[in-house]
């Protein structure tokens, strides 16, 4: 089946952001879909309220993020605000078995997966490339190098067939990443191979300066049926669309029916990062645009169209984002920095003499302060 | 033992991982039906199925970044690139994906992965067919890099690579395939030396001769030739040039004082380059004469009609093996005339 939106060519696909699939206005009102509804038909308010605190606590973090590294104590952060309806949205249809390949941006999906507060910070604070096991979250490592990670989902999804479970692979990867040819080598594995991978392409309109009528003049959902590939376009900042989207999707990939790829469509509120500085190359009337389509502000709307959102629990949610802000702030200033010599630890699975050599050299350089130090009170 | 050529010996390293371990798979561009264009893969399709003989897509990146993802779900991929020259558009995966992981996820992801390379020149081959890549691997942390140069090699290093848990390029000298040699393939793995471990290829006292590959045998053969004129050359087979094993290496200079490093890979920051200067920094006070360095020039792999200028010959090894000696040589000859 191929559930893809409408994707007449558009002359300008960058504006011609409402050609997408959608359950929630921006002001909250409920769309009936024939096809997504179906897939969400068991959301009722009190999920509803839950994706959204989802999202709140996704800000709260993000938010603590930038301000930690304001502060000097992360290098670097890679802000999601505008983009909690697409992680939180599809991340919430995986299974925890399901096995998930994300960039470096994915703050919501590490959430959904159950990171802990410190696998939010240490890595941008410099303290480790990765802070969790891969395998406990069923999440690899977040991806720095652009487009990679979506062959490593498509390869383990071969090894999903090879043994003959019905788990699925996914990637996420951004606008600018569907120029890399690995992205596009990805979907050409997929294909050939009925690999059960899910693309999520997060289109949020930039790669750091460059519009994404840079890398592409057709929406990107497009390109996905000429490799064989079903696709949808969905609209990045309704949650439950995304939640309906990723399900339809997880569900095509689960029952034999090969690869799917998702364009969700949204927008990156802040920088790119936080050494970034979006104001000159972006004007603010468009970010004011996107303000109005917030993620939260429309599940808000809509629970409150219904009379679902009170002020208790919108306090509640205060306070856990609050909470979740704390203990990540706690995880950053507790961090501990590991010795020099692990430095050394990890490059190789098994002994190796080179390295053995150089840790034995490194380890004698590091016991000649503490000896310097001995000798010293000696005298 | 067998009479082997280098490829059968190959290809029964493959089926025999495969057999023994169900998590072994190889994949690569045309290793099914045709069983690879060196028909190193021969009829592991008919014997294992296209889920563990894997046709890929024509698209090294996608082969590597796959092999990633398998490895990741806990396969053993044995990847084939075709030729030397077609493991660029790779690249990218394998240093900052295959050799990075373990490091990466702080030892929890293990990469298995054997990237099999028909390699090097010598057999008059098109263009991007001829290559020596393998300082770049070196280069890279979290690899390892064995070159082969004999079947028995191939076999039992083969099977070692396969085995282990760090990623390993495996350079497969081309010029060898067909060359026969003694093989035992029933030979129990872990008995035999492993693939770190260089070997002494013949034993000498005047001048070592560091080599690999394909360049062992060219290095055989000038040792032989230099007997002739009253020169013993011990010639070193690194077999693995990351990690190299100096404590071979480092005896024998010790012993002979002079030291020649011969490959085919242009010179400029290559492989002969770490060891001169690995050696130098381990044995300087045992050192009789500056190191010397024979390789491919700093071009492109030249035209094949021009191939044999490129490649050190035995010649020029024996040149070289006068400067250490100190003997009448081609720049004795040259200031000479000057
Ligand atoms: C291979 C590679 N090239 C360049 C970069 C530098 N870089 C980091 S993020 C980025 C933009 C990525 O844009 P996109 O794929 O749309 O994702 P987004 O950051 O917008 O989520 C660039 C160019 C990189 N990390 N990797």
């Amino acid at each position: 089946m191929t559930m893809m939106h409408t994707l007449s060519p558009t002359a300008d696909h960058a504006t011609d952001t409402d050609d997408v699939a959608r359950l929630i206005t921006p002001d909250g009102e409920r769309l009936a879909d024939r096809e997504l509804d179906p897939w969400v038909a068991d959301v009722d308010a009190e999920a509803l309220r839950g994706l959204y605190r989802d999202m709140t606590v996704v800000r709260r973090i993000d938010t603590e993020g930038v301000a930690l590294q304001r502060q000097g104590q992360l290098g670097l952060w890679a802000p999601c605000q505008g983009q909690e309806a697409t992680q939180v949205g599809t991340a919430r249809a995986f299974r925890a078995d399901d096995f998930v390949f994300p960039s470096y941006r994915e703050i919501g999906v590490g959430f959904v997966r159950g990171a802990a507060p410190a696998d939010f910070v240490l890595a941008w604070r410099g303290e480790a490339h990765s802070t969790y096991n891969p395998y406990d979250l069923n999440t690899a490592t977040p991806q720095i190098i652009i487009g990679a990670q979506a062959l490593h989902a498509v390869g383990y999804g071969m090894g999903i067939t090879f043994d003959g479970t019905d788990q699925v692979a996914a990637a996420y990867f951004g606008d600018g990443a569907t120029s890399q040819g690995d992205v596009n080598e990805a979907m050409v594995f997929a294909s050939s191979f009925r690999a059960p991978v899910v693309f999520v392409c997060t289109n949020n309109q930039w790669a750091i300066s460059e519009p994404v009528t840079v890398q592409a003049k057709f929406p990107i959902a497009g390109r996905a049926p000429g490799f064989g590939i079903p696709s949808l376009r969905v609209d990045g900042n309704d949650v439950l669309a995304c939640l309906a989207a990723m399900r339809w999707a997880t569900d095509h990939a689960r029952t034999g029916n090969g690869p799917v790829f998702l364009e969700a469509v949204t927008y990156r509120m802040g920088p790119h990062t936080t050494s970034d500085d979006p104001t000159r190359y972006r004007d603010k009337d468009e970010v004011e645009r996107w303000r109005r389509r917030d993620p939260l502000a429309r599940v808000e709307a809509l629970l409150r169209r219904r009379d679902e959102f009170s002020d208790e629990f919108a306090r509640d949610v205060a306070a856990e984002a609050d909470r979740w802000g704390a203990e990540v702030r706690a995880a950053t200033l507790n961090a501990r920095t590991k010795e020099p010599i692990e430095i050394l630890d990890h490059v190789y699975a098994e002994p190796h003499v080179g390295l053995d050599a150089q840790r034995a050299d490194f380890a004698a350089y590091l016991g000649s302060f503490s000896d310097a130090v001995a000798g010293g009170e000696a005298r | 033992m067998t009479q082997l050529t280098m490829a059968k010996s190959i290809n029964e390293g493959l089926r025999r991982a495969m057999a023994d371990d169900p998590r072994v798979l190889v994949m690569g561009e045309d290793i099914g039906k045709l069983g690879g264009v060196f028909r190193i893969t021969d009829g592991l399709l008919d014997e294992f199925g296209a889920k563990r003989v894997i046709d890929t897509p024509l698209a090294e990146a996608g082969i590597m970044g796959t092999a990633v993802g398998l490895a990741f779900r806990g396969f053993r991929p044995v990847v084939e690139i075709q030729f030397d020259g077609f493991v660029y558009p790779a690249f990218d995966q394998i240093v900052c994906q295959v050799a990075k992981l373990h490091y990466r996820t702080q030892g929890n992801v293990t990469m298995p992965i054997t990237i099999r390379i028909p390699w090097a020149g010598g057999v008059g081959a098109a263009e991007h067919h001829s290559e020596s890549p393998e300082a770049y691997f070196v280069h890279t942390s979290g690899l390892r890099v064995v070159a082969v140069s004999n079947p028995q090699d191939a076999y039992v290093m083969l099977r070692q690579a396969i085995a282990s848990d760090d990623p390993v390029v495996y350079f497969e000298p081309k010029r060898l395939y067909h060359q026969k040699g003694e093989v035992d393939l029933d030979m129990d793995v872990a008995d035999a030396p492993p693939m770190g471990v260089a070997r002494v290829a013949r034993e000498g006292e005047d001048v070592t001769l560091l080599t690999y590959g394909a360049q062992v045998a060219t290095a055989l053969d000038a040792a032989t030739a230099a007997e002739d004129e009253g020169v013993s050359i011990e010639v070193i087979d690194l077999r693995s040039i990351s990690p190299v094993d100096y404590r071979t290496v480092t005896a024998s200079v010790r012993k002979t004082g002079r030291v020649v490093v011969t490959h085919e890979a242009a010179r400029e920051a290559g492989v002969g380059a770490e060891l001169i200067a690995s050696v130098t920094e381990q044995c300087f006070h045992y050192l009789e004469a500056p190191p010397v360095r024979v390789t491919g020039f700093d071009i492109p792999y030249p035209p094949a009609k021009l191939e044999k200028h490129h490649l050190p010959d035995l010649d020029r090894i024996l040149d070289a093996v006068d400067r250490v000696l100190d003997r009448p040589n081609s720049l004795t000859t040259a200031e000479a005339g000057s």
